[in-house]
């Protein structure tokens, strides 16, 4: 007999949660007249049918792997920063700021990206600062201070690409004006993806884990976010470290940001945070926010938005059902978790 | 007043009547002890279904009955995860939130555009003719006039009531309202489902009234249920603050395209975040006094001043129901 408590018995449910998912999600597309074997093959195809859309999935990757990586650290700290968006956005904003006033001096290409890159970070940790002293100083809830900062961000975002960064001529929605080859991310021979940009995102979420893991500043980290009260009163300063976490987090965001203008778009476009900062919430959420499962799920999430792009092509349908499964999967993994414990605990007692 | 601006203002009016929905339906369900945080998806949800329910069936009662239902049946979900499953209202209510904006694009896809029917403007007879305030208050439609009776009815139930007092307690002392016999969990149950069907009902007066169709993402909806959410705080968990501040935040962006033509260096979009900053710094207003440090720094201050601060703080300071997002264990 399977005991209740066992790893096993937690892996069923979890298998039970993505059956369920994909069944909702089926019905879902049942609903809508699509034809499910067709869609999901699609998906499958559209991102490891060819090397190329490999590519285009480890370049999907990145970004959300950094954003989830930030967010491991203040969802240790029991923060929901919802701002990441915003967060992400920011950084694009440096870092296409830098790029635009270093572009025309004789600076070495090389020093330029990287110039960008830490403008991009500092981006984020500016926002994301903004956020934790509403939350730590004004009491403004961090999932109402930073939603609100979100469309703050995008509203510079818009009125940066239609007023001083503007086309010659007329802005438009297509964004900024690209950079110069010269200043991209090398990439790949014939291929989107760059070793570059791989390798920010694993060593990122690598320091990320070895924080969380092995060191006392994580330690205490997660003795603020599991309660608060009580690390205050052996004596650390909760403040700060929620500050460090939004830091941190806004830190890795900005490079996600530098990371789609360097390596993805090379211009600041409207939705350049590609909304990869919610998806990264969800993540987190979905593997519990342990660091360890970050890589191969938010590999997994980014396959799935990158083979959807084929739906609207091929099927007529909207690419948004890549969402709805990552939404169902998320849910009925948290709902089944809740059920398993449910059941765990009924026979403790 | 010239005409202009008086049609102005009642469009306002018009514009405030779901966003009151939305942020009265979260403030009972707030104050019940549950903050349901899916609401923008959820009103873009019920949007569409609203819509796409009136244009097949030609009927209007069945689109926002539809929308009532999706409502309902959403908020259950995250009341049944939170209190049956323990899993966390903020987690659950978040992955709502995008689901169902995501479910909203996907099934409205084949609804986007379609020109459909649009609840009829009623003029109140006799009240509609009185000067300036007829045009104002009754030239409305039937939603703008359930949005003012959803007003009264909400503020004197929750205050002036005796179930009202029960749900004041089971979001303030659960403990204490289940010694005095009631069910909390199931009145949170009761709540929840309560406040998503007003906040479904949200979802179909944009499709069906405010803004007719389903335009998809240009739809314009996405980020109201957020809105709602910062009013919900904003109005200190009180039906009334919640409605003026809902018409605020209808007004701030009424401004923006107002003021529009005269701003041309700045786009449209800009002035549609407008009100968001504001939401920030209102949230921040009522939030602050609740800091420890701004009585550190007041004790500080000259006596006159910061009894002048401090009662300016108090006037606008609100704070949560004290079990919210708590789960209650009756034992």
């Amino acid at each position: 007999m399977l005991n209740k408590s066992s790893a096993g018995f937690k892996f069923g449910f979890q298998i039970l949660a993505i059956v369920a998912a994909l069944i909702f999600t089926t019905v879902v597309m049942l609903l809508a007249k699509a034809p499910p074997l067709e869609a999901y093959k699609l998906i499958f195809t559209g991102s490891v049918g060819s090397i190329g859309k490999i590519s285009d999935v480890i370049v999907a990757w990145i970004p959300l792997l950094l954003a989830t990586s930030g967010l491991l650290l203040t969802f240790a700290a029991g923060l929901w920063n919802i701002g990441i968006e915003g967060q992400i956005t920011l950084g694009a904003i440096f870092t296409t700021w830098a790029l635009r006033l270093l572009q025309d001096t004789s600076m070495s290409p090389t020093l330029i990206i990287l110039i960008g890159f830490l403008a991009g970070i500092l981006g984020g940790m500016i926002w994301a600062s903004l956020t934790g002293l509403l939350k730590i100083y004004g009491g403004v809830n961090e999932i109402f201070g930073g939603l609100g900062l979100n469309f703050v961000a995008t509203a510079l975002t818009i009125w940066l690409i239609f007023g001083p960064w503007k086309r010659p001529g007329v802005g438009s929605m297509s964004g900024t004006v690209p950079f110069d080859n010269l200043l991209w991310l090398p990439q790949v021979e014939g291929l989107r993806m760059s070793w570059w940009s791989l390798g920010i995102g694993l060593i990122g979420i690598a320091i990320v884990y070895l924080i969380l893991q092995g060191t006392y500043f994580g330690l205490r980290l997660k003795a603020v976010g599991k309660n608060g009260r009580a690390a205050f009163v052996i004596g650390i300063p909760t403040g700060k470290y929620m500050m460090s976490a939004f830091f941190i987090c806004g830190a890795f965001a900005g490079l996600a940001g530098a990371t789609q203008v360097l390596a993805v778009y090379h211009r600041l476009i409207p939705a350049i945070s590609s909304g990869y900062g919610f998806l990264g919430l969800m993540v987190a959420m979905l593997i519990n926010y342990q660091a360890l499962w970050a890589a191969p799920v938010a590999l997994f999430f980014a396959a799935l938005n990158i083979g959807s792009i084929q739906l609207p092509i091929v099927l007529k349908l909207d690419s948004t059902l890549s969402g709805v499964l990552q939404g169902a999967l998320v849910l009925f993994v948290l709902m089944m978790d809740g059920v398993r414990r449910r059941l765990t605990a009924k026979k403790v007692k | 007043m010239d005409n202009n601006t008086l049609v102005g203002l009642a469009g306002i009016l018009a514009s405030a009547a779901p966003v009151v929905f939305a942020a009265i339906g979260e403030t009972i369900t707030e104050r019940a002890g549950i903050t349901n945080l899916s609401i923008n998806g959820l009103i873009l949800l019920t949007a569409m279904a609203g819509f796409a329910t009136s244009v097949t069936t030609g009927s209007l009662l069945l689109g926002f009955l539809v929308g009532a239902l999706i409502g309902a049946f959403v908020s259950l979900i995250v009341a049944f995860s939170s209190i049956a499953l323990k899993q966390s209202q903020v987690a659950v209510g978040f992955v709502l939130a995008l689901m169902c904006r995501d479910l909203s694009y996907f099934l409205g896809n084949p609804y986007m555009g379609l020109s459909g029917p649009r609840v009829p403007s009623l003029p109140i007879p006799v009240l509609a003719d009185i000067p300036v305030v007829g045009v104002l208050f009754f030239r409305q439609d039937i939603l703008v006039y359930s949005s003012y009776i959803l007003i009264a009815v909400a503020y004197i139930f929750v205050f002036k009531t005796r179930p009202g007092l029960m749900l004041q307690g089971i979001g303030e002392q659960p403990a204490t309202a289940y010694v005095r016999g009631a069910n909390v969990n199931r009145l949170r149950y009761i709540y929840t489902i309560i406040g998503g069907a007003l906040v479904g009902m949200a979802g179909p007066m944009y499709s069906l009234s405010v803004k007719v169709g389903w335009k998809g993402t240009i739809t314009g909806l996405d980020g109201i249920g957020w809105i709602a959410l910062a009013i919900t705080i904003f109005g200190g968990w009180n039906p009334l603050r919640a409605a003026f501040g809902a018409y605020l935040f209808v007004l701030l962006q009424w401004l923006g395209l107002v003021l529009q033509p005269s701003l041309p260096n700045i786009p449209s979009q800009v002035l549609q975040v407008a009100p968001f900053p504001l939401m920030i710094l209102t949230l921040l207003l009522v939030n602050i006094g609740n800091s420890e440090w701004v009585d550190r720094t007041l004790a500080g201050l000259p006596e006159e001043v910061r009894r002048f601060i401090a009662k300016v703080l108090r006037a606008m300071r609100t704070t949560p129901p004290a079990a919210l997002g708590i789960p209650f264990e009756n034992e």
